[in-house]
C-alpha cells in the first residue's frame, strides 16, 4: 500500500523490538468472539490513475455542461483561482484544529481576520470561527436565543429556507422548544407581519427571519425586530445568498446572524462541504456555540493569537456546554477569507451588483410572482413546472427549483436564479421557453 | 540534542486589513452583457447598504503573499509525525483533492435532477456499502456533518427508536474516559447524563454496569478501543447486559484506526455508532475541518434514519424521501459530499488488504513507542494498547515539569505535541497516536526526543518548563485573551 512507508524490514525490526513476531500477536487480546476472521469483502486497492478514471467515469454519469438556474441556497458564483492555491498548502490542508497556539499561528490568523471580515458584513459585534453550515446555524441560533432569554418558544417564518427549518425541528423536538411558523405575504413575498405579531408571545425566546428570503426578496429586518423585541425575543436573521451582503443593508438590528458562505468560492459539491457562521451582539459572547479565536501576546510581547473562551465549550463543560460542536469548517472558512481578500470592498459590490443586473434582466422578461424587492432570485408562475424544465433540459439547460415540494400552494411556481456566471443567450431561452409554454394570463398576471 | 530541526526566517506579515489600502483590486469582472441595475431602484434606496467599513483592499501579489506567509506559521502532517492522541492525523493523500476537484462532482447543485446526478448518487452508495461492511453494521446514513452531529444523530435514533417502543428513556451512560462530545451530544437530544467509572484498569467495569443499567438508562456510549487506546475486553458482555434490559450500545468511533479489517463494532454488539472520515478515512482536517460523520446502525434502527435515503429503482439512483419514521433531516441537503468523495478514494486506494495493512502499522507503532519509551515515562494503565498510547507525567511532575511543558518543549524538537491532559481519567496524560503514517525513521526521532526531554527534565527542568524556544511566537497568554477578549480587529 503506497500510503505506508514502512519496509517489510524496518516492520520485521519494529515487530522483533516490541517482541512480536508476527502482526496478528498484536491483535491476540482481542476477545475471539469479537475479531473478523475473514479479509474485508473489499476489492483490492488501486493506482491513482484508476482512482482518477474511476471518478471521471461517475461525474460522466452527472450532467454535464447544463447552464443551470437553480439557486435556493446554493449559487453558482466563480471561485477565484487563488482560492485552491491557498488552500492547497500543506499548513493549512494537513493541520489540526489550533490548539497548540504557537505553532498554529497561520490558521488563527486567519480565523481572526474571517471573524473581522464577517463582522463587517453582518454588523454584528463578534462572530464564531464557522459552523457546519447554514442549516445547522439555525437550531444552535435557536438554543443560544433560548439561553439568552429564559424563554423557550422559537418562531420561524415559511420563508426561511425549508431544509434548514427541517432542521430546526430535528434539533428542536427533543429539548421542550416548540417551534411554530409564520407566514409570508402572497402579493410582496415578504414576512405576513401581522402573522408575526399575532403569534408571537412573551415566551417566544427567537424569531427566526431569512433576508433575501427562500424567494430571494430582501425581507422586513427591520419590522420584524421591532415586534420581536417588543415581547422581549431575540431577532436570529439568516442568510443563504452571502453575495447579496455587498449590496444590501447588513441586518444590524438583528440579535444574531446564522448564515451560509457557500457563496463565497466554496463549491456547489452536490450539497457540502460548506461554512455556516453565528455572528451576534458583544453581550451573547458567552451562550455562543463554536471556536472563537482571540487576539493577545506571547510571551515575549509580540501579537498573538489563540483560541479562548473554552468554557463554553465541550471539551470544557461537557454536557453543560453551549453546544456539542468540535470540529466545524476551518478550511471552507479559509476559502471564504481569501474570496473576500480577492474581491474586498469595491469587488464585492461590483459583484453584487452584477448578480442584481442579472436576475434584474431575467426577471424583465418572465414577470416575477411577488412584487417585493429581489436580489439575484424571484418565483415565476409557470404552470405546469415539471414540462417546462423537461424542455429546457432538452436545451441543456437546468431550470428554476419546482417549488410544490416546500409549498404546496406555490407548486404551478419556480425559483429561477441568475448569477454573474449566469450567460444572457441562456436566459434568452428559458424566458423564450416560459413565455412559450405559459398562457398570457399565466405569466403577466 | 535536536537533530530533526534548525531555525530559519520566517516572514512577518501584517493582518490584511492593516495592509489594505483604498483602491487595491485583487479581482477582475467580466463585462456586463446585461444592462446594469440602479440599486437604489431595483432594491429601494433603505435597502442598499453603505460601503463595507474595513473590508480588505490589496493586490492579487499582496493577496497571495499574505496567506502564504501565514501558512509557514502552521505545523502540518506534511512537515511530519503529528501524534495526536484521538485525532489520527494520518496522510492526507493529495489524488484525493484532485478527485474531489472532477467538475461535474464539484459543480454539481444539490437540487439538480436525480438524473442529472446518478454519478454523485452512485459514489454514496458505494461509500455507503463499503463502511456498513468495514463496520459490520446494516445502513449507514452520510448526512452528519463531523463527529458530534454523527453521535447527536446517533442518540436521536436511539430515542426515535425508544419512543417507538413506549418509552424513550431519561439518561445515557458514559465512562469518564469518554470524549466531551459525548455528553454535550446527549444533553442536545434532551437525555440526562449519567457519567461512570472506569474500573482499576481503565476498561468497562461490566458488573458495575450491571447494576447500573435499568429502565431509565436509553444506551451506553462507549468509545473502543477506549481513549487509553485500550480494547474493551468485556464490550460483548456490555452489549448483553443493555440489551437484556431493552437499552442500546452506541459506539463513539473516533478510534476505529485502530480496528478496520480486525474487528468489526456490528460483530460485537455495537447497536449504532459514527465514524470521523476526517480520522480514519484520512480527509484532510484542515485546520479544524470540514469533517463528516457519517452514522452506521443495525437493521432496527434503519426506518429512522434521516430522509431522504439513497433508493435504488430499477437501474437508477433516486432520493427517498418519504420515510415516516425518520428523525428527520439533521442537516441541509445530504451531507458533506466533497469529503465522502476523498475518503472514497482512499478506500478505493487501500482496497480490503490494504486497509488492514493500515490498522496493523498504525498499531506496531503505538506498540513500539510504548515498549521505547516507558522506561522513561509512567504508564498508569499496563493492558495491551491498540493505536494509541497514554503516559502521564507522574515522574517528570515531582520536578515541577507537566505534560504541558513536554508538550509544549516537543515543538522545538521538531514535532507537533501529543494530546495534553486527556483523557481525564489520567492525571497528566500524554496521549500518543502515532497512526499508520510514520515510518521508522520518523518513530526513532520522535523516541529519541521524548527520552532526550526527559533527560532535560531531570538536569534542566526550567528550559522545558519555559519551551518552546524556537519558535516565532512563544508561549501565548491565554488567559489575558479569555478575560479581555479581543475577538475582531478594529482600526487603531
Amino acid at each position: 500500500m503506497r500510503y505506508l512507508p514502512k519496509s517489510d524490514f524496518e516492520r520485521r525490526e519494529m515487530l522483533g523490538a516490541c517482541g512480536v513476531s508476527q502482526p496478528e500477536e498484536l491483535f491476540a487480546h482481542l476477545p475471539e468472539a469479537a475479531r473478523l476472521g475473514r479479509p474485508l469483502n473489499l476489492a483490492p486497492g488501486i493506482s491513482e490513475y484508476e482512482i482518477v478514471q474511476y471518478f471521471r467515469d461517475r461525474a460522466a454519469e452527472n450532467g454535464n455542461g447544463f447552464a443551470c438556474f437553480l439557486g435556493a441556497g446554493v449559487y453558482n458564483h466563480y471561485r477565484p483561482v487563488l482560492v485552491d492555491t491557498v488552500v492547497s498548502r500543506g499548513e493549512f490542508l494537513t493541520s489540526y484544529t489550533p490548539y497548540q497556539a504557537e505553532i498554529a499561528q497561520g490558521t488563527l490568523t486567519t480565523i481572526f481576520e474571517f471573524q473581522t471580515m464577517i463582522c463587517q458584513l453582518t454588523g454584528m459585534d463578534v462572530a464564531n470561527a464557522s459552523m457546519y453550515d447554514g442549516s445547522t446555524a439555525v437550531p444552535e441560533a435557536a438554543m443560544m436565543a433560548v439561553r439568552a432569554t429564559g424563554k423557550g418558544r422559537v418562531l420561524v417564518a415559511r420563508s426561511v429556507h425549508p431544509e434548514y427549518r427541517e432542521v430546526l425541528l430535528t434539533y428542536a423536538k427533543n429539548q421542550g422548544m416548540p417551534v411554530e411558523e409564520f407566514g409570508y405575504d402572497p402579493e410582496t413575498g415578504t414576512l405576513d407581519l401581522e402573522d408575526l405579531e399575532r403569534k408571537m408571545d412573551d415566551f417566544t425566546a427567537a424569531v427566526i427571519v431569512q433576508t433575501p428570503n427562500f424567494f430571494g426578496i430582501a425581507d422586513q429586518v427591520k419590522e420584524a425586530a421591532r415586534i420581536a423585541h417588543g415581547r422581549g425575543a431575540l431577532l436570529v436573521v439568516v442568510f443563504t445568498e452571502a453575495v447579496s451582503l455587498g449590496i444590501l443593508e447588513p441586518p444590524a438590528e438583528a440579535d444574531i446572524v446564522a448564515g451560509e458562505l457557500q457563496s463565497f468560492a466554496i463549491s456547489p459539491s452536490y450539497g457540502g462541504p460548506y461554512a455556516g457562521i453565528i455572528a451576534t451582539r458583544e453581550k451573547y459572547i458567552r451562550q455562543m456555540p463554536g471556536r472563537l479565536v482571540g487576539q493577545s501576546v506571547d510571551s515575549r510581547g509580540n501579537r498573538a493569537f489563540c483560541l479562548t473562551l473554552a468554557t463554553r465549550e465541550q471539551h470544557i463543560r461537557r454536557e453543560k456546554a453551549t453546544s456539542n460542536i468540535c470540529t466545524n469548517q476551518a478550511l471552507i472558512a479559509l476559502m471564504a477569507t481569501v474570496f473576500m481578500t480577492v474581491y474586498g470592498k469595491q469587488g464585492l459590490r461590483e459583484l453584487a451588483e452584477q448578480n442584481l443586473a442579472k436576475a434584474h434582466y431575467l426577471a424583465g422578461k418572465v414577470k416575477p410572482r411577488f412584487s417585493g424587492p429581489f436580489f439575484n432570485e424571484f418565483v415565476v408562475k409557470v404552470g405546469a413546472v415539471e414540462d417546462l424544465n423537461k424542455q429546457l433540459l432538452k436545451k441543456k439547460i437546468i431550470g428554476g427549483l419546482p417549488l410544490g415540494r416546500f409549498y404546496p400552494e406555490l407548486a404551478d411556481s419556480v425559483l429561477l436564479c441568475a448569477t454573474e456566471m449566469t450567460r444572457r443567450a441562456d436566459m434568452d431561452v428559458v424566458a423564450d421557453t416560459i413565455l412559450r409554454a405559459a398562457t398570457p394570463t399565466e405569466v403577466t398576471a | 540534542m535536536i537533530n530533526k530541526v534548525r531555525p530559519h526566517l520566517s516572514q512577518n506579515e501584517l493582518l490584511v486589513f492593516e495592509r489594505s489600502s483604498p483602491g487595491k483590486k485583487a479581482y477582475q469582472l467580466p463585462e456586463l452583457d446585461v444592462p446594469a441595475v440602479d440599486a437604489a431602484e431595483a432594491l429601494g434606496a433603505a435597502n442598499v447598504r453603505a460601503e463595507i467599513e474595513g473590508f480588505p483592499e490589496i493586490s492579487e501579489v499582496e493577496a497571495i503573499r499574505h496567506f502564504t506567509r501565514l501558512s509557514t506559521w502552521n505545523y502540518a502532517i506534511d512537515y511530519g509525525m503529528y501524534p495526536l492522541g484521538s485525532c489520527t492525523m494520518k496522510y492526507n493523500p493529495r489524488i484525493n483533492e484532485v478527485v474531489a476537484r472532477t467538475e461535474a462532482l464539484a459543480w454539481a447543485h444539490p437540487y439538480q435532477p436525480a438524473a442529472l446526478a446518478q454519478g454523485s448518487m452512485a459514489v454514496m452508495a458505494q461509500l455507503e456499502a463499503a463502511l456498513a461492511e468495514i463496520t459490520g453494521m446494516d445502513a449507514v446514513t452520510l448526512q452528519p456533518a463531523a463527529g458530534a452531529h454523527g453521535e447527536l444523530t446517533g442518540i436521536l435514533l436511539i430515542r426515535a427508536l425508544l419512543e417507538k417502543r413506549g418509552n424513550p428513556r431519561k439518561k445515557i451512560l458514559i465512562p469518564d474516559s469518554a470524549h466531551g462530545t459525548n455528553p454535550a451530544t446527549a444533553a442536545i437530544a434532551g437525555y440526562a447524563v449519567q457519567n461512570i467509572p472506569s474500573s482499576a484498569t481503565g476498561v468497562l467495569d461490566v458488573s458495575a454496569l450491571a447494576q447500573i443499567v435499568d429502565k431509565d438508562v436509553a444506551a451506553l456510549m462507549v468509545t473502543n478501543p477506549n481513549t487509553l487506546g485500550v480494547f474493551e475486553e468485556n464490550i460483548i458482555q456490555a452489549a448483553e447486559i443493555l440489551h437484556k434490559k431493552g437499552a442500546m450500545l452506541y459506539m463513539d468511533g473516533a478510534n476505529m484506526n485502530a480496528l478496520v479489517g480486525i474487528a468489526r463494532p456490528g460483530d460485537f454488539g455495537v447497536d449504532v455508532m459514527h465514524l470521523n472520515l476526517h480520522k480514519t478515512f484520512s480527509t484532510p482536517h484542515g485546520g479544524g475541518g470540514p469533517g463528516a460523520g457519517p452514522v452506521a446502525v443495525k437493521k432496527v434502527l434503519e426506518p429512522f434514519l434521516p430522509a431522504p435515503r439513497l433508493k435504488r429503482t430499477g437501474k437508477k439512483w433516486a432520493w427517498d424521501y418519504n420515510r415516516k419514521r425518520s428523525i428527520g433531516r439533521v442537516k441541509a441537503y445530504y451531507g458533506n459530499f466533497g469529503v465522502l468523495v476523498r475518503a472514497l478514494a482512499y478506500i478505493l486506494a487501500h482496497g480490503g488488504p490494504g486497509l488492514r495493512n493500515a490498522t496493523v502499522d498504525a498499531v506496531l507503532n503505538a506498540v513500539y513507542i510504548r515498549k521505547r519509551l516507558e522506561a522513561y515515562y509512567d504508564l498508569p494503565y499496563s493492558q495491551a494498547n491498540m493505536h494509541e498510547v497514554v503516559f502521564s507525567d507522574h515522574r517528570q511532575a515531582k520536578l515541577g515539569v507537566h505534560t504541558g511543558d513536554i508538550a509544549k518543549r516537543l515543538i522545538d524538537y521538531g514535532f507537533h505535541p501529543y494530546t495534553v491532559s486527556f483523557p481525564l481519567i489520567v492525571h497528566g496524560a500524554l496521549m500518543i497516536e502515532p497512526t499508520e503514517t510514520e515510518g521508522k525513521h520518523e518513530i526513532d526521532q520522535f523516541i529519541e526526543a521524548m527520552i532526550s526531554i526527559a533527560q532535560e527534565i531531570e538536569t534542566d527542568p526550567q528550559l522545558v518548563k519555559t519551551a518552546p524556544h524556537g519558535t516565532r511566537t512563544s508561549r501565548v497568554d491565554e488567559v489575558t485573551a479569555a478575560r479581555k477578549p479581543v475577538l475582531r480587529w478594529k482600526p487603531a
